[in-house]
């Protein structure tokens, strides 16, 4: 359903992507992993074209997103993003940064979009946060939020750029069950993460990126157990060790 | 110091008329020269952040011609020598015909040197939005334009009350130029007064009591938008 395609990507002189590819099928989870500064959160941002990319291609069900003239705002739309310090809108009280999306772009009218929010919030736990701004909620808390806003948009894969690593220890399981619930109901899910325990649970391949190049791209297990290149095998021994 | 003090001249007609008349004046030039400023400010700061190199160039332009020439040179440029530059008859127009041409070449002047100030507040209230923020409003399927609109537009615009409101109060005081070019506003009636009565010391107490009045009630009025508008959560909020 996603198929990047041999991309490269520079920033001034620093080649951040180097002939990256991947392909991730409908209904699959996708862990991306890597030393920071390898190029994770810079590739999942150019799935939906957030950050433009140099040469090759990136097809999100049949629309090359990579091609001149494409409409990206209806592309994006369709591909869910979740952020690392969650971007929620701070003028907006919680409902409603999950309404804008919806009246702005998919033309719903207010009250649907209202019935739509008022049932993700359930879903995330938080239908009594719904009036209030989002910096009176805790990091957790937001990031669900943030992921409840892109739910509301109906998409068909959902891009996840580190959502844990800026929670307090204790806030990062209640994302992380959002997160996993949305795995086993099927959602495609690409998630650049360093939450081995989540990727154990729900990935079924993962992908280790250094340096700008995907390095690895194996089955859960086979990674974790008996990764092929030496330098996955350093950085697991890294991040497995504590 | 062997002064006349005589208060009562403030409340004597003509001259208690003449004082609020000015004020009216000075009024009337501030309020019309602050909706240019802010309109064509705005237009200019958000152009500064767009994508498009030349677009920025020419409101980066705009912004450094206006900001960096005396005010008072600029009033006397935009009422002796601009309608020299224009097409024939318009420039007749603008010398003849004009209503006002005093009253309109001071709100034209003092609104263009604003805009320029104006126009910095707005380009650094956008461009301390976070880069994320804007994509996250991307993500949702937000054309460019949009994301202006819902989410950089309506930040800047709250962040930067504060430094507003110093612009807004400096045009009150900078109108007082246009006593140059010949407006009858509140510095020029006072001077007035005292050429005629020779209490100078009473007429310009009575401006500088006015002016006062006015910037404090702009003090207080940006307060209260500020207090409305802030976002719950950010810095200075309650």
């Amino acid at each position: 359903m996603i198929k990047i395609d041999n991309i490269d990507k520079w920033y001034d002189d620093f080649h951040v992507l180097k002939s990256c590819s991947l392909e991730v099928e409908r209904g699959e989870v996708i862990v991306i992993c890597g030393p920071s500064g390898s190029g994770k959160s810079t590739l999942i941002k150019c799935v939906n074209a957030l950050e433009p990319v140099d040469s090759g291609r990136i097809v999100v069900e049949e629309t090359d997103v990579t091609a001149k003239g494409t409409k990206l705002p209806l592309v994006r739309a369709r591909i869910g993003m979740v952020f690392q310090h969650f971007e929620l809108f701070p003028h907006k009280t919680v409902i409603e940064n999950l309404m804008m999306g919806q009246i702005k772009v998919l033309n719903r009218s207010r009250d649907e979009a209202r019935r739509k929010a008022e049932s993700l919030l359930e879903r995330v736990g938080l239908s009594d946060q719904a009036d209030k701004y989002p910096s009176a909620l805790s990091g957790g808390q937001q990031q669900r939020v943030a992921i409840a806003r892109a739910l509301a948009m109906d998409p068909i894969a959902m891009c996840f750029d580190e959502p844990t690593s800026a929670l307090d220890p204790e806030m990062i399981s209640e994302v992380l069950d959002v997160m996993v619930e949305l795995a086993r109901e099927g959602m495609t899910m690409m998630v650049v993460t360093h939450e081995m325990g989540f990727a154990r649970k729900v990935a079924r391949r993962v992908v280790f990126m250094d340096q700008g190049e995907v390095k690895e791209v194996a089955a859960t297990e086979t990674f974790f157990n008996n990764p092929e290149t030496d330098r996955a095998k350093e950085f697991l021994s890294k991040i497995l060790a504590h | 110091m062997n002064y006349n003090w005589n208060w009562s001249v403030l409340f004597q007609e003509p001259y208690l008329g003449w004082l609020f008349s000015g004020l009216q004046w000075t009024l009337l030039v501030a309020i019309a020269a602050w909706v240019i400023a802010f309109v064509l400010g705005s237009a200019i700061g958000i152009l500064r952040t767009v994508p498009n190199r030349l677009v920025r160039t020419l409101a980066a332009a705009y912004v450094e011609l206006f900001r960096n020439i005396p005010l008072l040179v600029q009033l006397f440029i935009w009422y002796f020598v601009v309608p020299e530059l224009l097409p024939e008859e318009l420039g007749l127009w603008v010398k003849r015909d004009m209503p006002n041409p005093e009253y309109v070449t001071a709100v034209v002047a003092l609104g263009a040197y604003t805009a320029a100030r104006v126009a910095e507040q707005v380009r650094s209230g956008i461009q301390t939005i976070r880069k994320d923020l804007v994509n996250a409003g991307l993500a949702i399927g937000l054309t460019p334009l949009q994301t202006y609109l819902y989410i950089r537009l309506p930040i800047s615009y709250r962040i930067i009350v504060p430094p507003l409101t110093s612009e807004f109060l400096t045009i009150f005081k900078n109108s007082s130029l246009a006593l140059t070019i010949g407006v009858l506003e509140l510095t020029a009636q006072a001077r007035q007064i005292e050429n005629y009565t020779f209490q100078g010391f009473e007429a310009f107490t009575a401006a500088t009591v006015l002016y006062l009045v006015i910037t404090l009630l702009v003090v207080l009025l940006m307060r209260l938008i500020d207090q409305k508008t802030r976002i719950p959560g950010s810095v200075g909020a309650n």
